[in-house]
């Protein structure tokens, strides 16, 4: 490889600035990559914290800790926090770190920018957070904010939501502008498209879903931002709209954005599971185009999240149909994934455990999606602890175990230091119990029929109820043993060599540990 | 794919974070008025605060464009950095004609869906209950509850301003090519002549579309609080109109910088960017005519 291996990291000319302006002037894509792991992991504390306080009034049958109008304001928060705030950036950090070390580039292609997108974030979750101070309180209709609960009867607060979201959609859509541009046009000689790394290939299709669908989130909080200030109708029947018609723009953005949150998710697992099992990766192609298979149709399944409002027949069959599709994509990973553990020399440090669980448990959210999908039994679960249940499954062992599996992959990278392996594991096993205890049983309180989003519940529940609160309490606490991992890993431990993995592959192992400031200046030759 | 070349990084820079500090300034400002506004609260404050985002914002641009303009001047930027500007500008019209299409979609449920199911029509036809009587049409003057969203006298026809509005962009569109092809065959006069020209019919379309929303409001009594009509209506050209001040201003900067002397017949993507620009904010113009106008 021809890169030039710079040792001395620090070298004054070419080294990172020092003091706070290294931070708020960098255009370095590591420093911006470790700015959003940091702020999103700051950003998962406080949407879990949030999560605590549900889990605490729900510990119980009856109202205990706080007011059912503060509990609507915590359930709304915390989706929201744990969307925009953790997983997105949690994934755009990744990739700020990886994608130019994974394709041979310098940098992303967008520097200056790179940066600004990322400082819009705590801007835009510092107006956010801010409602919750407002009068009136913060917003208190749920991540989804449907009219007319959050035109006709939303806080005041909902105008600084939605410039809130606005700032957050800019940010978005820089990011993906930056990533697409860098991938497409600053890979390594002889680094063709179908050589590209999955996480490489993955956010690429991740970057066209988020600029295909910001925007009209965008357009539908601006609707909103004009029904409440402005007296337009989009969602008021009583002048021709439709508050239906919210549910359909919103879920155009949103069920592609569920996309948005996983991709990525599947890209690092399809770089981990070869690494630990000391086998290529079974069907490079085949996921590829299961990628984007599944991009394609996560824009025509929408109305699938609709089923109960009144959609007419023929558009219940048709996304009830094109939602099931989905599952041959997804399937045609998860037995690619299965096939390349087939047979593997497999070993289990903490990104394999997680990996390994993201693998099973994913594959039950994607089950119960499967369930949710079909129409006449979508009836009974809808708007239940079920559907609780089936997102969570698919985001918390889905996003954040891929995040966790990412993050113990490429620490040594990142800081030079391996990671206590003890430790990561109990990290692992106790997220893995804790995050099973707290949402499994939401199955069970789904289809015997608790409803989401109410702070009370009927007396049948409570069992169920507190072994959820339970799992969640220790899940949530669990997080801060990661924190202190990362820190500890940070600050210095056992030095990691360039390729701590025996069977990692991949031009950021051509790297040292930790990878200098400034990498591929001059592009490695890829054959 | 790369070649062998150096890339440019650029060195730390301020402008992105004082943008985000702008940015947040100004929104803040803009919530809080609207805020403080419908509870009857003072806006005073509200207001100041976002006239110091503006200025910040206002500082940001031309700082930030100055100094992407100087490096590009200075020649440190190669082929590979400027496809990255190219892909960057034309994601970024994506992006905008996705927004776009957001409120063409509104605009078609409305039509289709909405609208004639509260008549009594299609599979949701019962929605009719809400509203008996309540007759659909297309355009939507008398709005199912007229006394919270009063009917409009009329809407505007497409053959008087809107026809006189798309004669206008459909030829700067071609005198914006024109320059262009001046500025490769290196006749700066050409350039000039044809640049200054678009923005003359760019100006021209501007104020015909603000003598139109007068008339709308001072003589057919057609706003934003006529139902979904006029929310459709107003949002989409109201949103086109503000992309043709934007593009209006671009091509304005681009002249100013054609009269100092800048860009050269081979080297010249700030002026190709406005120009993509220009024929996009056309283009949506086109739907417009079409879909809000005509149909």
């Amino acid at each position: 490889m021809s890169a030039v291996i710079d040792t001395h990291a620090q070298d004054h000319h070419h080294g990172p600035a020092k003091g706070i302006t290294r931070w708020l002037y960098t255009t370095n894509h590591k420093d911006i990559g470790t700015m959003y792991l940091v702020f999103s992991f700051a950003m998962f504390l406080l949407g879990g914290t949030m999560a605590m306080v549900i889990r605490a009034e729900l510990f119980q049958p009856g109202l205990q800790i706080v007011e059912p109008e503060f509990f609507n304001q915590m359930t709304t928060m915390h989706g929201l926090i744990m969307v925009f705030g953790a997983v997105m950036p949690a994934f755009v950090g990744l990739a700020n770190w990886m994608l130019p070390m994974m394709i041979g580039a310098p940098d992303m292609a967008l520097p200056r920018m790179n940066n600004w997108s990322f400082w819009l974030l705590p801007c835009a979750f510092l107006i956010l957070v801010s409602t919750l101070f407002m009068s009136g309180g913060a917003p208190n209709f749920g991540w989804t904010f449907y009219a007319p609960l959050s035109t006709t009867y939303g806080p005041p607060s909902t105008t600084f939501f939605i410039f809130a979201v606005h700032i957050m959609g800019v940010s978005s859509i820089m990011g993906a502008i930056n990533v697409i541009a860098t991938i497409l046009n600053l890979r390594a000689p002889g680094m063709t498209l179908m050589k590209m790394p999955l996480f490489v290939w993955t956010w690429l299709i991740t970057a066209f879903l988020l600029i295909a669908v910001m925007p009209v989130l965008a357009g539908v909080v601006t609707m909103m931002l004009m029904d409440i200030n402005f007296g337009t109708s989009f969602f008021n029947a009583a002048g021709g709209g439709d508050p239906v018609l919210f549910q359909h723009v919103f879920w155009f953005f949103g069920h592609p954005e569920v996309y948005i949150m996983i991709l990525p998710a599947f890209g690092a697992v399809s770089h981990i599971i070869p690494a630990f099992a000391r086998k290529p990766l079974f069907g490079y192609a085949s996921m590829v185009y299961a990628v984007g298979a599944i991009a394609l149709l996560s824009f025509v399944v929408w109305a699938h999240h609709m089923f109960t409002v009144g959609v007419p027949l023929a558009g219940e069959l048709f996304f009830m149909y094109a939602t099931m599709l989905i599952a041959v994509p997804t399937g045609v990973k998860v037995f690619n994934w299965v096939a390349t553990m087939f047979r593997g020399a497999m070993t289990f440090e903490a990104p394999m455990l997680f990996a390994v669980a993201f693998v099973i448990l994913f594959t039950i959210g994607g089950f119960s999606g499967l369930m949710l999908a079909i129409a006449p039994a979508d009836f009974q679960y809808h708007d239940t602890y079920f559907v609780v249940a089936h997102f969570h499954y698919v985001l918390v062992p889905g996003a954040i175990f891929g995040i966790f599996a990412s993050a113990y992959f490429w620490l040594p990278k990142w800081t030079g230091n391996m990671y206590d392996e003890t430790l990561a594991k109990t990290h692992f096993w106790l997220s893995f119990v804790g995050m099973n205890l707290a949402f499994f049983p939401m199955h069970f309180l789904g289809l015997a029929g608790m409803p989401r989003r109410i702070p009370d519940y009927a007396l049948q529940f409570a069992d169920f109820n507190m072994v959820s609160s339970i799992g969640a309490f220790m899940f949530g606490a669990t997080q801060l043993l990661f924190l202190f991992i990362v820190v500890k890993c940070a600050r210095g431990g056992e030095k990691a060599p360039a390729k701590p993995w025996d069977g990692a592959e991949g031009l950021e192992w051509t790297l040292p540990s930790p990878a200098p400031y400034h990498t591929f200046t001059t592009p490695p030759e890829v054959k | 794919m790369a070649t062998e070349q150096t890339y440019y990084v650029p060195a730390q820079s301020k402008w992105p974070i004082i943008a985000t500090v702008g940015l947040g300034t100004t929104l803040y400002g803009v919530a809080s008025i609207m805020v403080n506004g419908s509870q009857g609260d003072d806006t005073g404050g509200a207001w100041t605060l976002f006239f110091i985002g503006a200025l910040i914002m206002a500082y940001m641009l031309f700082g930030w464009f100055g100094n992407v303009i100087s490096e590009s001047r200075a020649g440190l930027y190669s082929p590979q950095m400027d496809r990255s500007f190219r892909w960057g500008m034309s994601w970024f019209i994506f992006s905008v004609v996705v927004f776009f299409a957001a409120f063409f979609g509104a605009l078609f449920y409305a039509r289709v869906f909405a609208v004639p199911w509260l008549g009594g029509e299609g599979d949701r036809g019962s929605s009719n209950m809400l509203w008996e009587g309540f007759q659909a049409t297309w355009p939507l003057i008398n709005n199912p509850d007229p006394e919270a969203f009063p009917a409009a006298k009329e809407v505007i026809g497409p053959w008087g301003l809107p026809l006189i509005n798309t004669i206008l962009l459909v030829t700067s569109s071609f005198t914006v090519t024109v320059a262009h092809h001046g500025l490769k065959q290196n006749h700066r006069g050409k350039l000039k002549l044809w640049l200054a020209a678009t923005i003359v019919l760019a100006v021209g379309f501007l104020i015909l579309q603000a003598e139109e929303y007068v008339h709308a409001y001072t003589e057919l009594d057609l706003t934003l609080q006529s139902g979904i009509y006029g929310s459709t209506f107003f949002m989409l050209t109201g949103f086109h109109g503000a992309h043709v001040l934007l593009g209006t201003l671009m091509l304005t900067i681009m002249l100013i910088r054609i009269l100092k002397g800048h860009f050269s017949a081979d080297k010249h993507f700030g002026f190709e960017a406005a120009s993509w620009y220009w024929h996009f904010v056309d283009v949506v113009w086109l739907g417009l005519f079409v879909f809000v106008y005509i149909l």
